[in-house]
Formats: C-alpha cells, structure tokens, sequence
C-alpha cells in the first residue's frame, strides 16, 4: 500500500494512504478529542469536536474523516483548532441537561470527560435543553431524550448492525433527536430489547432499567432466601468496572463479591447452560430422526427471539422451544432446588446478573412462571452489578477468589463458552457428537464456529452423516440466515444465533463503550476459561446427571417440557 | 431597461412553455444536435470556453465538473437538476422552469449525452407545484417528440428525466443533501469525500446542476462560447439572471451582463428606492450571504470584484433594503430562517443558530450587551470553520457583514436606542 508523509503539530509520521487524520495522530501519540466518533461505526463527523487545521484547507477538518495526504501540515492545538473546539463543546453542554451527580453515567461519560479533558470552567452561551419526558415503558432499556447529544451511533447500531429499526432521527434543527416512529414509547416499537444502543451512548441518554433497588430490599429481608445465577460472559467483563483489562477472568472474585453482598447461595447460569445442551441436543436428534423442522435454531438469546417473534414469525417452528439458561434456571431454582432445601418458593429470590437487557424482559414473559411462581424475579446487568458492589464499598481488586456454591455452580467448558458467539454450537456438537456415536470426541476445538465473524459455516460428520450447521451474531447476520431459510436456500440442519455482536460478551448488558476490540478480548478469554476446566462437555457434568436421576428422569420428559421449554408467539409492537 | 439581456431569457413570454413545436420555431434542440455533432469532448471544451460557472451559488466551473464526471468510467450514471430554489430572494430558477422548460431539458439531455448518463432527476421544491406540472408536461411532450427516450436522435443515446418533488428544506439545496432525499430518505449532507461526483446518487457518479447553468448550457452550445463571453466581464463572463427583491420599485428577475455595478442594477434596472427613500444596504446572493453598505454600491456584480470586497454573486438574489429598516431585527428575521432550516445533523449550525437567534432577541428587547457582540462574533466564527456544510458556514455571513458594517446599530442596542424604531424596548 502506498505511504503517505505528512506532518502533525511539526512531527513527521508516515502512515498509509487512506489513514484519516485522527488514526495518524494517534500513531505519534497525539489525541484529538472525539464524541461521535466509534472505532466499529461509519465516519459522522456530526459533533465536530475533533477540528484540528490543515494548512490550506477550507475551514477547519474534522480529523475522523479527513484522510491525509502526501505533504499534508496539521496543526491540532493552533489557537483557531483550539477555541473553536471548546466553543462547539460549550454548544454542546449548553443543551445538555448536566446532571451529572446523579446521572448513570457519571465518571463514565463521554462528555464529562470531554469538559473535563477542555477544562470547561463557564458556559457562555444560554441553556437550551428541553426537558422530555423520560420513558420507561419497558422492563428493559430507559431512553432519557432530554440528554441525547444527537451524535447518532444508536441510530446506527440499531439500523446497520441489528437491522431492527427501532430508531432514527426524527426532526430537524434544534429539535432533531434519535427516537421512535412517531416518538412512541418503546414498547410500542419494534425494539428488541438487545440494548446495543446502550453500549454505544457517549452519555445518559439510554440505559438499562434499573433492579437494583428491588434486589436490595431481597437482600435486606432476613426472611428471603436470596440466591443468585451468574452468566458466563460477565466473568469476563465485569473486571472492566473495576480498571482491569477486557478480558480480565474474575469468576472467583464475582464470586466473592456476591456472596459478600449477601446473596445465601452463588450459583453459575453455565449449570443450565451445560443443560440446555443436554435438552437441546436431544430436541436436535429428535427433529433429525424423525423429520422435524430444520434447520432448528437455538433459542437462548432473548434478544434474538424478541427479533424473530417480530420480524419472522413464520419461521418461530425452526426455534428450539428449549428455554434460556437464564429461564431454566429459575424454574428449576423454584422446584427442585426449593424442594431440596425445604424451602417455600414464596420465600425464594432469584436474581440473574446478565450481560444483556432482553432478559430483564424475558424474566417478565408470561411464559417464564413456570415454577407457579415468577422464575426469575430480577435481573441485573453487569453495569447494575458492579454499581451496587460500589455502593457496598467492595473493594474488588482486595477480593479473594471463592468457589460457586453446589449443586448449581458446578459446571463445565461447554457451559462457559455460551457466553461468545458460536458457542452454543460448539458445545452442542460436544454432546450430540458422543451422544450418538458413542464415542469420545478427540477435538473438542470447534475453530471454524468461533470468533466475531458475522455468519460462520462448520460441517460436522457424525456416524457417517454430515450436519451443516451455521452461526450467526448480530442480528443483521441473523437476518441473512432467515432469508437464506424463507427462500429455501439454508441446506443447514441446526444453526445459532445469538441477538449481538459477539455474542453474550458483547451484549447490551455489558460495560458502557464496549468495542469490537473488548470483544475480541473478551471471546479469548472465555476460551481460556473453557480450557482450565477439568469437564467440557455438557453431559458429563455430574450435577445435571443427578439432576435427571433425582427430579427431571431424562431428556426430554414430562418435567422438563414444564419446566424447561417453553412456545413463541408473533410480536405484536403496535 | 437597456442594461438588461436577452440570451437565456430569450424565449420568455415568446413561446407556450413546454411546446416542442414551439420551442424548435425558436431554435430549440439545435444545441442538442450541434453537441452530438462535436461529441461529449467538444461540448465540454466549448463550456470550458464559456468560463460558465455553476449558478447555484458556489460557481464552480461548469466545463471542469462535466469533464470530472466524464472520465469516470463507472455506470450507471445520473444526472441531478437541481430545482429547490430556496435561497430566501431567489426566484429565477422558477421562470426558467414555468416559461421555457425545455431549454432546461435540453441542457439536460446535453449533459446526460455529453457524461453518458443513463438518467436524470430534476428535483423541483415542493412548494412550486405550478413549476412541476409545466416540467412534467415538457418532459412528455419532448419523449413525444423522439427527444428523449430511447435512442435519441438515431444516436443510439437512451435517456430520461424525472421531475421530483422536494418537502420543504433548504438544506436540500446543498447538492448532498439534494441527492439524499432524491433518493427518499431525509435531507441531510453527506460526508465529501467521497464527492457526488463519485459516489452520488444511489451510490453512483452524479452530475448536480443549478437550473440555470443547465439552461445556458444549450445557448452556449448552439451560440458558441464566444457569442456568450462577448458578455460580461473577462473573469466573469456573460450574461446572469438575477432576482432582485426588497424596497426598489420594480422588483423581478433579470438577466443582466456581469460587470453591471450595483447602482446600476438598483437605481437602473430596478428603478431606485420606493418612495425615493434612502438605502441603507443590499444583501447580495441571499439570506446566506453578506450585506453590503450603501457606500459601496459602486462594486460591479462579477465574482472577483465583489470576492474582493467580501461579498459574493450567490444565487443572484438581490435584496435591497432602505432606511427604515433595523439592522439588528433584520438579523433576527434571517437568524429565525436559519434556525428553522438547520438540518441539525452538526453541533455548529444546530447548537450556534439557535445560540445566535436568542443574543440577537436580546438585542431588538434592548437586553443585548457588549460582551454579547463578542459572543456572536465567536459563534460566527465557529459556525464558518466548524460547520458540516455550506448552511451552517454561511449561515452567519449576513450577521458578520453586519456587524462589520453596522456595529453601531447593534452597540446603540445595548443602550436601549433603535434608530429606525423597530424595536420596541
């Protein structure tokens, strides 16, 4: 590729043709402030915070979309670049609500740390924000319109990468706002609840709802017994809050953390994961012997069936009607584990600490109270989690390393690998590939369904029939693979899809700004962990045979089509 | 009268708009065959030639922006006629496209045969409905006609043209903007680069042109670009239609030779100030342009000599403005116009419009202070540099000329003085 020479505030760097602005400073350690810039998003150049001055260009350029060119002078602190980028910030923070104190975003907001960054003392300019109504119409995500700063990322996750279309700009002028058709609440939109929006927000202007408050008052009633499920993907995430790298493994610590919290048992969601293995490796033989619907498709994301529900319901027969994990998990919490203790499940609390929002809604589902009681009763994300461990004043990098609690934390890799996007797969092909030959697995290494590649192919061969199967993430990739099935082109007998870009470690529940960078490092590290276990396959995990020897008789029975399945019903969003 | 021209007005008044029959009684459609005679390079040079610039506002060369596009060979390629005359003042795209529509389709279907396009949008603003019925009516009367459609003329050239309807925003005139809501979604500019030359309408290469410069391409093709350059100045050459509006006595369009001094299209050709009151200044090009104090009314309207002084032809809209008017509330009317058509995609235009529309209110209720000129002067400044498009850049160069010329005004404010009245403290 052809090598571009050019100068930056006078020092010489040599990037290739192509390199914007922006990505040539940072290469001489020069940073210019961004706002609606995202490494993994299109170039908008709508905030225009990152003006820096280009030796005989027009105007000012924005650095995050001029690409340099050969004998190119930049000048990123000229007083011009440096005045006129303070006067766009003050535009900025004069329409905007500043409530940072209480908001959810503070010391994690983009622009506060841009004000603090342009050492903001005073606004010149008046006060122009209008006070919007906030809406939380949903279990799920809270749109809070007054704060948007217009920078149009959400718009973008939502249209381009999960092609749901629940936002877009609406307006013009001082009033332009990313928001719904006809401004309706959100539940009275296609939104699928994946919460991609809430990743990319540089403020407080979209964000989970909140349970924290409820899992307190659980925790603080002596006569609760609280217990609590983690899912595999905030193992890998939730050190992020506390300054540690992406991909930082702290199982033992959340484990710790939780139980100083007070939770009365930890218990690891990967236990109903390696489960639903087991049921839907046994619902997948059951559709291949004897002429179900394929490709089946599985059914663990939230996200993704709120999708489907809505835009494809004719296809709702190819979903696997096992339950989620998170779902599998409370019914059973409520029967089985209830019975065991002797305790009423009137007296039970289950909480899920969920890298996703979509399961803040699944958990509310009419379907999801099966145990006669709701299954799960709320959900936090990892965000909500490591807000309440800093209201307890954990000190997380002081934790020890603790172990989750029996029968429901012990689990295995195929469970674990849940959390990154070909996993379920891949731990399916586990099970179902020993299930039916009987033999042992040498490789249990599934390279091809792995990683952040929008739809991945493998062809497995099992007692000499060979299974096609296709994994997809993001909900645009899904989209591909359901249009491929309605037109009859899908020659796949079992594919999964997981709602976001990543899978579960990249999901709407995870920390604020997460990258497709964080999550790559986020993927490695869940197959590290999958690796370090002594069990890797689902059906080997001594608490889920007893399991079926105590309460469940086997795959597929009676208590688990109660108990453990679920159906799926055309979304209805007017 | 006799300042005025008659090159691409020529058949105004003369023919019905949009009769074939009559248009050819007039010489129409001899550009055409004379561009298919010389081949895409000779009309392209003959323009070049022309020194035509781009009648839009940002007269860039129209010969070099052809030619930019004719070397690409990528395809399918499209042509966009830009008809959203929105600049406040400008009303000389409208008689082109109600009194002589087809010499508009003919320069049409010389840049769709000259570029190789396959077809094109004349993109009209909505609030010209009369306008858009009189260019459908010539579009079907010229594809009647063997004009347009396929294989044109036995040259083996197919093309067509299609009249869209533009919602209502200025911005749409940005040529991005133009090509985004011609494409259906809403009107807001693109990232350049990639230019629209390249990447344009539905991702394809694109030619966008003002109305006019599509109209003087035929008369310059049949003419010749010397019968064209005998008019006008020599950095500035031929003839230009310009609106003029305002406090004159003859208010219209007309299409007049650069080089004509201000006075003289004032006191001349728009027969002087109603009432025979005092001017105080002009705004020259619309509401996106700079006011010109009277003291300076002997500048000729050409590029380079108004360039000089700061001010600039624009969509040769021409505002004349006398005495009894307040600088300062006149600000307000044009800040209030910019505030409503700020797309609102930029933080600059968005934020800075309404920043300025509320210090300038404060200034006509006699709440303005000094420090508030300051403030405007830094948000001018901010909105020219760091604005996303050519809207939200200009969109204070009438406050800045202001401020330059008539600061006092705006200090007497502070003091709870309006000269002319208009403001009520």
């Amino acid at each position: 590729m052809k090598e571009v020479n050019l100068t930056i505030d006078g020092i010489k760097v040599t990037v290739p043709a192509g390199t914007t602005i922006l990505e040539a400073a940072k290469k001489v350690g020069i940073n210019i402030p961004t706002l609606c810039y995202h490494p993994d998003q299109k170039v908008k150049a709508n905030c225009r915070i990152c003006l820096v001055e280009v030796k005989g260009a027009k105007g000012l350029s924005t650095a995050c979309s001029t690409p340099v060119w050969e004998g190119m002078e930049v000048y990123t602190n000229s007083k011009l670049a440096r005045e006129t980028r303070k006067t766009v910030l003050e535009l900025i923070l004069a329409d905007h609500p500043m409530d940072c104190l209480k908001c959810v975003r503070n010391q994690k907001c983009e622009l506060q740390k841009l004000a603090e960054e342009f050492n903001i003392r005073k606004i010149d300019f008046d006060y122009v924000w209008d006070e919007l109504p906030i809406d939380e119409s949903n279990p799920s995500i809270v749109r809070d319109r007054s704060k948007c700063i217009k920078c149009g990322k959400c718009v973008e996750v939502c249209n381009e990468v999960q092609s749901v279309g629940a936002l877009a700009f609406a307006n013009r002028s001082h009033d332009i706002i990313a928001t719904t058709a006809f401004d309706r609440p959100l539940k009275n939109t296609v939104c699928v609840y994946c919460g991609q929006c809430t990743l990319v927000c540089p403020v407080g202007a979209i964000y989970e709802k909140s349970d924290i408050e409820r899992v307190w008052d659980a925790l603080n009633n002596p006569d609760m017994h609280v217990i609590v499920q983690t899912a595999p993907a905030v193992r890998v995430s939730l050190g992020e809050e506390f300054g540690l790298e992406p991909g930082s493994i702290v199982t033992g610590q959340l484990v710790a953390a939780l139980k100083r919290l007070g939770f009365d048992k930890v218990f690891d969601t990967d236990f109903t994961a390696d489960l639903t293995i087991v049921e839907e490796g046994h619902e997948f033989l059951e559709r291949l012997q004897h002429n179900g619907k394929l490709p089946m498709i599985t059914s663990c994301s939230p996200g993704w069936i709120n999708f489907i529900e809505t835009f494809y319901p004719e296809l709702l027969p190819h979903l696997s009607t096992c339950k989620s994990p998170q779902q599998m998990f409370g019914a059973l919490a409520k029967t089985y584990y209830a019975n065991k203790i002797g305790i009423s499940p009137e007296r039970m609390f289950v909480v899920s600490i969920m890298p996703c929002t979509a399961k803040k809604y699944e958990s509310q589902r009419p379907e999801m109270y099966s145990s006669g009681y709701r299954d799960v009763d709320a959900v936090l994300t990892t965000r909500e989690l490591a807000r309440m461990l800093k209201e307890a004043g954990i000190d997380f990098s002081k934790l020890p390393s603790e172990d989750f609690d029996a029968p429901f934390g012990i689990t295995t890799g195929a469970g674990v690998i849940f959390g990154a996007t070909g996993g379920v797969m891949e731990a399916a092909l586990r099970t179902v590939y020993e299930v039916v030959t009987g033999k042992e697995l040498k490789n249990l290494d599934f390279e091809a369904v792995r990683g952040l590649k929008g739809v991945k192919e493998a062809e497995v061969e099992i007692n000499g029939k060979k299974i096609k199967v296709a994994v997809a993430n993001g909900l645009s990739n899904a989209r591909k693979l359901l249009d491929m099935i309605k037109e009859g082109k899908a020659d796949y007998q079992f594919i999964e899809i997981m709602a976001c870009p990543g899978g579960c470690i990249g999901g709407g529940g995870q920390p604020f700004g997460t990258t497709n960078e964080m999550r790559e490092k986020r993927i490695k590290a869940i197959y590290d962990v999958d690796k370090q276990m002594p069990l890797r396959k689902s059906h080997e995990n001594p608490a889920i045979k007893a399991l079926y020897e105590e309460f469940l008789g086997h795959p597929l029975g009676e208590r688990s089509h109660k108990l453990l399945h679920t159906h799926y019903r055309a979304r209805d969003v007017k | 009268m006799s300042k005025t021209v008659r090159l691409v007005s020529e058949n105004w008044g003369k023919i019905v708009p949009g009769s074939v029959s009559d248009y050819i009684k007039v010489g129409g459609f001899e550009a055409l065959k004379k561009a298919i005679e010389i081949t895409p390079t000779g009309v392209i040079e003959e323009l070049k030639k022309s020194n035509l610039m781009g009648r839009g506002g940002a007269a860039y060369p129209t010969g070099i922006k052809w030619e930019q596009i004719y070397v690409i060979d990528k395809y399918p390629k499209y042509i966009v006629c830009n008809a959203d005359e929105g600049e406040p003042g400008t009303f000389k795209d409208r008689l082109l496209l109600t009194e002589d529509p087809l010499k508009v389709i003919e320069g049409i279907i010389i840049a769709g045969y000259t570029i190789k396009a396959e077809k094109a949008y004349i993109y009209i603003r909505g609030e010209y409905p009369r306008a858009q019925e009189i260019m459908k009516n010539a579009i079907k009367n010229a594809k009647e006609a063997g004009f347009l459609g396929d294989n044109i003329l036995g040259t083996g050239f197919s093309f067509d043209i299609e009249v869209v309807s533009g919602a209502g925003a200025y911005v749409c005139g940005e040529n991005s903007a133009l090509v985004e809501s011609a494409e259906g979604k809403a009107g807001r500019p693109r990232i350049k680069p990639p230019y629209i030359k390249n990447v344009g309408l539905f991702n394809m290469p694109t030619l966008v042109n003002n109305v006019e410069t599509f109209a003087y391409v035929p008369v310059i093709i049949a003419k010749g670009a010397e019968e064209f350059t005998k008019y006008g100045t020599e950095k500035s050459p031929g003839t230009k239609l310009i609106s003029i509006c305002g406090n004159v006595v003859n208010r219209g369009v007309y299409e007049i030779p650069f080089g004509l001094t201000m006075r003289e299209i004032i006191y001349d050709i728009a027969g002087g100030i109603e009432g025979g009151r005092e001017l105080k200044f002009v705004q020259i090009g619309g509401s996106s342009c700079e006011c010109m104090p009277k003291e300076l009314i002997d500048t000729p309207f050409c590029y380079k000599e108004l360039k000089s002084k700061g001010f600039s032809v624009g969509s040769g809209a021409i505002l004349v403005v006398d005495d009894r008017t307040c600088v300062v509330d006149f600000i307000k009317c044009i800040t209030e116009f910019f505030v409503h058509e700020s797309c609102g995609k930029c933080t600059p235009c968005r934020e800075g419009n309404t920043q300025v529309y509320n210090i300038i209110k404060r200034f006509t209720e006699g709440k303005g202070t000094e420090k508030d000129i300051k403030l405007l002067e830094r948000l001018s400044t901010t909105m020219k540099y760091a604005s996303f498009c050519g809207l939200g850049q200009t969109a204070t160069n009438a406050l800045s000329s202001c401020l330059k010329y008539f600061r006092e005004e705006f200090i007497e404010h502070t003091k709870g003085i309006c000269r002319t009245n208009v403001c009520k403290f």
